[in-house]
């Protein structure tokens, strides 16, 4: 609005005003990407006074353009078998999360790998159908700080747009991606295509040798659509290949791209190098071929001399792997972080060693430089870059969202959504957890939820999807209180089965058995248990690689082949009984029969007797189930016994039974809340 | 060397240095005396020597000196100097005259001869130690010949010290030397006898004794009362050295038995310092005399070998085995203590005495551990294993057979809103498929829906949350299973009542008439009361409700109406507003607001008048209302009743109690207005579970009717009305009162009765164990 009075109806000296004129609101959102938009949505939703500031005219400018051949490779999978609305999001890593069943990916592609442009229309309709405010060609080109005491976080943060209009808000939401491409420099860098600009057109490499830099998914992308056509390809890059069903993260090589490696191991002309790109120089000789060569021999010879007096490594190893020269020579190095348009004092670092290309942020995807800046979406991949999912949208939606619910709290006073059942539904509020829950399955070790138990353990509260790396800070982050200590549930894959170099199809990868539940390999829950919340320091001092401090106990639910953790015995049972030793409770159900004979013969009863029977709601159980149970020995028929007192009660009888009683009743003390097998 | 080693000859140089520190003067070994006059002249009061007296040369006397020489320093040890004199050549005196005199060796305490020794008695060291020492000591060592002698002894000492008795084949040996040493020693203590006659060897008990060998036996004559009986006697073990003997006269004077009251690995006694196991009898307070005169028993039998020392595990804390009752401590302190469980007293004795044995048991009982270790492991782990809920078990055995479901309407996200506006009413049963409770439910749900087939206005129907999770959290669904009742333009109803097929059933029908009924003419009020309700309710037997309301008195017939809303499907309810004048409130002779209970179908009217006004009061009171005066008590209406927190008074009846009972019984019920405790029946035929509460309480099923009185609030105590007395009103009245001033004893099993102490930890355990045994037990 303030755009169109300023370059339309008053002219430039208003204009001069109005550019010392804040437009204000609480949050402003950086990029209207999938993060930006999904956080808009929350926003939305809570009724918050927000903005999206979009460069483009239109959202997910990315995809507009990548990936250059247009093949998603997030999976948009039309059946699973079930119904079950939030199971299926877990195999649907495309849509964003809203209340609109129209907006599930599935209504736009029925290819298990969209095309790109799907993606740009399915945002437009998220953002249109959702009428999220978003502000379309507004490019973002500076932001800094105005301190003030009012403000939420003692400062307001000041926006600038390409047309020197000013934004200021409370909340910075930054969602911009990363979208500046990854590039080296090295002699001879000026003969390199990039990735972003590359031709696509396979006919145009036709008869050619070409090298590509990098072996991400973007290299081999590249590699694939021009596989069949080229005299070979090589590829470069500085460390090994990471394939992603070995390490277990979608953002390494996925098998929808390694045509290339099918291709190296057969011996079919391509290749695959390791080396760094650093030391690497090209040169050009007269026929336009490229040549690789060391930057050491260059800095060493006369490059003005020409190609000619330049030593290539082939003249002292005649077998170097480059030697014969490319024609095309392709760089598909990534993307980073867009930090320019930081002010100092914003503090936007980037991240250290292989995290450099993100910004500096804490787990709760605060900015470490700066309060009330939040990095959404893939720019926050640091907090689980090459574990978990966070850096795509299957993943950053969830953390999107308990993002929002964390300044909800701080900002609005509204706690972290919760529910509180009595503790007879233990079980099941976990069991359904781990069944359906996609934001669990999807940012695995990343996100978890809470119980928190209330006090002698006849209720909990769930919380669901909270960071773990916050949990010491659970009760300033949500609002909820844990003094009686906690569950955390996350979903976890065995230690030491992924990695780069890791045999994932080993002969007894798969664990069966619930007693070796600790052993599975494959995605699968876990129940840590904390007797009181972690603290930040014992946060600080965790094993490496454990996404939480050592708990008081902990549970593995043995991994399921069809993730379905329902099987009564080898899943249920057993988490049963660990949240039964945790708690020193009784977790079993009971027919209303037991809770009646309970009722006259113990003073305390087990809380489904308590929760349910005595407050008139006890399970009556048809004929065949109880006899079922009396079958089972777990229930008994007294109409079968004859008692009519005949059999008199004779003291040896009475021994005896005295003795049986002795041998069942003192039945073995609960057992270690960290049993050997559970230990860590 | 060992440690154990060590110790001992620590004793033993302790032993000597008493020898020694008698007082001696003069230098170690021989003395040389050049005259006799000089050795007579010298000669102190009470100190013994040993002189020999030599003339110049004498050859044939040359080896005896050697060993006389060689001797000098043993003796020294007791405070005998051996001292040569050399006869000068003009001696004729006594000791140097004669050749003979010159082949002897003269003791002399003082300047008084105790003994010559002729030198082929004083051959070597041993003899020459043991026959001075013989001589010196012939108080302290009595020497026997005869049994008689020996008997005579015996009886002399009893009751006053003991005895050592030591048999040896001849004197002046290795083993008779060992004997009068130990008798220097410790012959003021006990009194020391000794024999060469191998027929009192015999008569000492030794069967067959072999002769050639030396014996010690320690007669424990002190402790001995009987004259009649020889005191008892420890033979030592082992061969007679001083050692030896000097360790089994320290064991024999140990105390029999020890008794500890601390961690065993502390406990040291003087048979651990030499080197003796020491056993552990393990004891409880409750056994402790019995255990005590089992370690008395064990500890004669293991006199001399080991000690035994009574633990009472009362008084301490010990981390074994609770069966245990036999623990060994090795002298070996590296070895831990060895925690056994041993059947008799023989196995505590082989235990000690044949240490191959020792060995053999401990890695018996080793395996036998590591195989009960790895049974309970096996135990434990089937325990852990084995499912012992009896709601999902018994569903996961049912899960094969398939529920008639057809009456029963699958509701999905798409089809949910609309099938709620198709009936007038329609339940939905929210489960989730894989959660036990639920699918139990729904085995009654398709019982219900059986029996309300062809109903009309009423669809039954489901929602699995499994499925639909969307649906189930839009309805607030957070347990599994949740019934609701959506009628059309109604809020919706949770169904609170018990998940059974009657129960539901009943609340579908009832819930199907508005709540509270709105009646609005006398005559419709009358024919409610009468039982004449809307057609959908002709199945209804239960108390009906109506509130009485006037124009003065909205007030209380909102509050009524909203309890009418809170009470729906449970209670049948209905009102009046009168605005002619009142004749229904004269009829029964109320003021408005009121409320008629017609029970029975209108059999019998009671009216209360309604002074509570809050909704929360009057669902109470309607509730308590409902509740019968002498219930039979179900397992479906139990929780009505424990609700009130008073203790019950239980006819326990084998079938239908009898019309004298009932009478008394209701008499008693109905005595006093407001009654301190319920009493009420429970039919056995009809209520089974009832004979698992008279196990429970009596261990075996008492003779019927039994008349309980049990407190569930407070203590948990039970009490049986006597059964030789008949059921009165003023018997059971009196036996009350009696009760209630303590004066009747809880007539339940002392430990089985009420187990549960309030807030009692260990209470699930219990149950549990309850649980299983109930299973056992068939």
């Amino acid at each position: 609005m303030a755009t169109l009075v300023c370059g339309t109806l008053l002219g430039l000296a208003l204009c001069a005003m109005s550019s010392t004129t804040f437009l204000y609101h609480d949050y402003c959102v950086i990029g209207a990407g999938p993060a930006g938009l999904q956080a808009a949505y929350f926003l939305q939703q809570a009724g918050r006074d927000y903005v999206v500031f979009e460069r483009s005219h239109a959202p997910g400018s990315f995809f507009a353009l990548y990936p250059r051949h247009r093949k998603l490779i997030s999976i948009n999978k039309q059946y699973t078998g079930k119904s079950n609305s939030e199971f299926n999001l877990r195999h649907d890593w495309n849509s964003l999360l809203s209340h609109d069943r129209r907006l599930l990916f599935r209504h736009y592609s029925r290819d298990f790998f969209p095309h790109a442009d799907t993606m740009v229309r399915y945002l437009e309709d998220f953002a249109s159908l959702l009428e999220l405010r978003v502000q379309y060609n507004t490019a973002i080109i500076h932001v800094t700080l105005e301190r003030n005491e009012q403000a939420w976080n003692g400062h307001y943060f000041l926006l600038t747009d390409q047309d020197r209009k000013n934004y200021k808000c409370s909340s910075l939401l930054v969602a911009t991606g990363t979208w500046v491409p990854n590039v080296v420099n090295f002699p001879g860098s000026e003969y390199v295509e990039g990735y972003e600009t590359v031709s696509i057109n396979p006919e145009d490499f036709a008869g050619q040798t070409v090298l590509i830099l990098g072996r991400g998914n973007s290299a081999f992308e590249t590699a694939e659509n021009i596989l069949g056509v080229t005299n070979f390809i090589h590829m470069v890059s500085r460390s090994r290949v990471r394939l992603s069903w070995a390490t277990h993260y979608v953002g390494d090589l996925r098998a929808i791209n390694n045509g290339l490696l099918d291709t190296y191991q057969l011996k079919s002309l391509d290749g695959l190098l390791e080396g760094d790109l650093e030391d690497l120089a090209i040169v050009k000789d007269k026929k336009g071929k490229l040549h690789i060569t060391l930057r050491f021999y260059l800095e060493n010879g006369n490059i003005s001399a020409g190609i000619d007096s330049i030593t290539l490594p082939q003249d002292e190893l005649d077998n170097f792997a480059t030697r014969a020269p490319y024609d095309r020579i392709i760089r598909c190095l990534g993307w980073k972080f867009d930090f320019s348009i930081y002010n100092r004092s914003l503090r936007m670092m980037p991240g250290k060693g292989n995290i450099k290309k993100y910004p500096q942020i804490k787990p709760s995807y605060e900015s470490r430089g700066t309060q009330g800046l939040f990095v959404l979406g893939t720019a926050s991949h640091s907090v689980d870059f090459r574990k978990s999912a966070g850096g795509f949208i299957h993943g950053f939606r969830y953390t999107t969202r308990a993002v929002h619910r964390l300044l909800e709290n701080r900002h609005h006073g509204v706690p972290w959504p919760s529910t509180v059942y009595p503790i007879t539904q233990l079980t099941n509020s976990i069991i359904k957890r781990v069944n359906e829950a996609s934001g669990l399955y999807q940012m695995f070790s990343v996100l978890a939820d809470i119980i928190l138990l209330r006090e002698n353990a006849t209720a909990f509260e769930y919380l669901e999807e909270y960071p773990t790396g916050v949990l010491a800070e659970l009760e300033m982050q949500t609002g909820r209180k844990a003094p009686n200590g906690l569950f955390v549930i996350i979903m976890e894959y065995g230690r030491n089965f992924s990695g780069a170099d890791k045999d994932v199809f080993y002969y007894n990868r798969a664990v069966g058995e619930a007693q070796h539940a600790w052993q599975s390999n494959f995605l699968h829950p876990v129940i840590y248990y904390y007797k009181r919340l972690p603290t930040e320091r014992e946060m600080k001092l965790r094993p490496p690689e454990w996404p939480l401090p050592r708990p008081d106990a902990i549970h593995h639910i043995v991994e399921d082949f069809l993730t379905d953790w329902t099987a009564p015995n080898a899943h249920i049972l057993p988490l049963r009984r660990f949240l039964e030793n945790c708690l020193s409770t009784d977790l079993r159900s009971f027919f209303a029969e037991s809770c009646f004979l309970f009722a006259f013969t113990h003073q305390k009863l087990p809380p489904f007797c308590q929760q349910g029977y005595v407050r008139m709601q006890g399970l009556m159980g048809s004929e065949g189930l109880r006899r079922h149970a009396v079958q089972a020995g777990l229930l008994q028929d007294y109409t079968l016994t004859d008692f009519s007192g005949d059999r008199p009660p004779d003291s040896h009888d009475r021994s005896r039974d005295q003795l049986l009683r002795d041998q069942v009743i003192p039945i073995r003390p609960l057992q270690h809340l960290v049993k050997a097998k559970d230990e860590l | 060397m060992s440690a154990q080693g060590d110790r001992w000859v620590s004793s033993f140089v302790f032993l000597l240095f008493c020898a020694s520190s008698i007082p001696r003067p003069g230098i170690a070994g021989l003395r040389q005396e050049p005259s006799p006059q000089r050795y007579f002249s010298g000669l102190e009061a009470g100190r013994a020597s040993l002189a020999f007296f030599t003339p110049h040369v004498s050859p044939g006397a040359q080896p005896f000196l050697e060993q006389i020489e060689s001797s000098a320093e043993a003796l020294q040890d007791y405070g005998i100097s051996v001292v040569k004199v050399n006869c000068p050549k003009e001696d004729v005196s006594r000791y140097c005259g004669k050749e003979n005199a010159l082949r002897k060796a003269y003791l002399f305490r003082g300047n008084i001869l105790i003994r010559e020794f002729p030198t082929d008695a004083l051959f070597d060291v041993n003899s020459i130690v043991a026959n001075v020492l013989f001589a010196l000591l012939f108080n302290e060592v009595k020497y026997v010949e005869t049994l008689a002698d020996l008997q005579n002894t015996e009886n002399v000492l009893k009751g006053k010290s003991n005895m050592v008795f030591a048999y040896v084949p001849a004197t002046g040996t290795a083993e008779h030397r060992a004997v009068m040493e130990a008798a220097f020693v410790y012959g003021t203590i006990h009194q020391f006898v000794l024999t060469t006659e191998a027929a009192l060897l015999k008569a000492t008990g030794n069967d067959d004794p072999d002769v050639s060998s030396a014996w010690l036996l320690f007669c424990h004559c002190q402790r001995a009362t009987d004259p009649a009986q020889p005191c008892r006697r420890t033979a030592l073990a082992q061969p007679l050295t001083l050692l030896n003997i000097h360790r089994h006269l320290k064991l024999m004077g140990a105390p029999l038995v020890t008794e500890v009251a601390e961690d065993p690995e502390k406990v040291s006694t003087v048979h651990l310092q030499l080197g003796l196991p020491l056993v552990f009898i393990l004891s409880q307070r409750e056994t402790y005399e019995a255990d005590r005169r089992t370690a008395e028993f064990v500890a004669w039998q293991l006199l001399g070998k080991a000690g035994v020392a009574l633990l009472s595990r009362d008084l301490v804390d010990l981390n074994v085995l609770h069966r245990s009752n036999v623990a060994l401590k090795t002298p070996d302190e590296r070895m831990p203590i060895q925690y056994l469980v041993l059947e008799d007293t023989d196995e505590v004795i082989t235990l000690v005495e044949d240490k191959n044995k020792v060995k053999q048991i401990q890695e018996d009982e080793e395996k036998e551990e590591e195989e009960e270790e790895e049974d309970e492991d096996e135990k434990e782990n089937n325990n852990q294993d084995i499912q012992d809920d009896q709601v999902v078990e018994a569903v996961s055995r049912d899960k094969k057979r398939e529920l008639p479901l057809e009456q029963v309407l699958v509701l999905t996200e798409e089809t949910f809103r609309s099938s709620l506006s198709e009936a007038a009413r329609t339940v939905v049963l929210f489960y989730a498929s894989w959660e036990a409770v639920s699918l139990a439910v729904l085995r009654s749900y398709s019982e219900v829906a059986d029996h309300l087939k062809g109903t009309p206005g009423v669809l039954l129907s489901r929602v699995n949350c499994w499925d639909w999770p969307g649906i189930c959290t839009q309805e607030n669904v957070t347990q599994f299973p949740t019934i609701k009742i959506y009628g059309k333009g109604e809020k919706s109803v949770t169904y609170d009542g018990m998940w059974g097929t009657e129960e539901l059933t009943s609340f579908i029908i009832l819930s199907r008439v508005s709540c509270p009924l709105k009646l609005a003419t006398m005559d419709e009020a009358e024919g409610y009361l009468r039982g004449e309700f809307p057609p959908e309710l002709s199945s209804h037997h239960h108390t009906s409700l109506l509130g009485v309301f006037s124009t003065a008195t909205s007030e209380a017939r909102e509050a009524f109406e909203e309890a009418g809303s809170i009470l729906s499907g449970h209670v049948m309810m209905g009102t009046y507003f009168e605005d002619d004048g009142l004749a229904l409130s004269r009829k029964y002779s109320v003021s408005p607001p009121a409320l008629l209970l017609a029970r029975s179908r209108g059999r019998s009217v009671e009216s209360i008048s309604l002074s509570k006004q809050s909704v929360q009061d009057m669902v109470q009171m309607i509730r308590y209302e409902l509740l019968d005066i002498f219930p039979e008590i179900t397992v479906q209406n139990l929780p009505q009743y424990l609700q009130l927190t008073k203790p019950f008074l239980i006819l326990f009846s084998d079938g239908d109690i009898s019309q004298m009972e009932s009478k008394e019984m209701l008499k008693l019920a109905k005595g006093r207005p407001q009654q301190a405790f319920v009493a009420c029946w429970l039919n056995l035929k009809k209520t089974p579970v009832g004979y698992g509460i008279l196990r429970t309480y009596f261990a075996a099923v008492p003779s019927l009717p039994v008349l309980v009185w049990v407190n569930l609030h407070a203590g948990g105590q039970v009490f049986q009305f006597p059964p030789e007395q008949s059921i009165a009103e003023v018997n059971v009245l009196s036996w009350l009162e009696k009760l209630q001033a303590g004066l009747e004893t809880p007539s339940c099993r002392s430990s089985a009765c009420f187990s549960l102490a309030a807030g009692d930890a260990s209470s699930t355990e219990e149950l549990r164990g309850g649980v299983a045994a109930a299973g056992r037990q068939r």
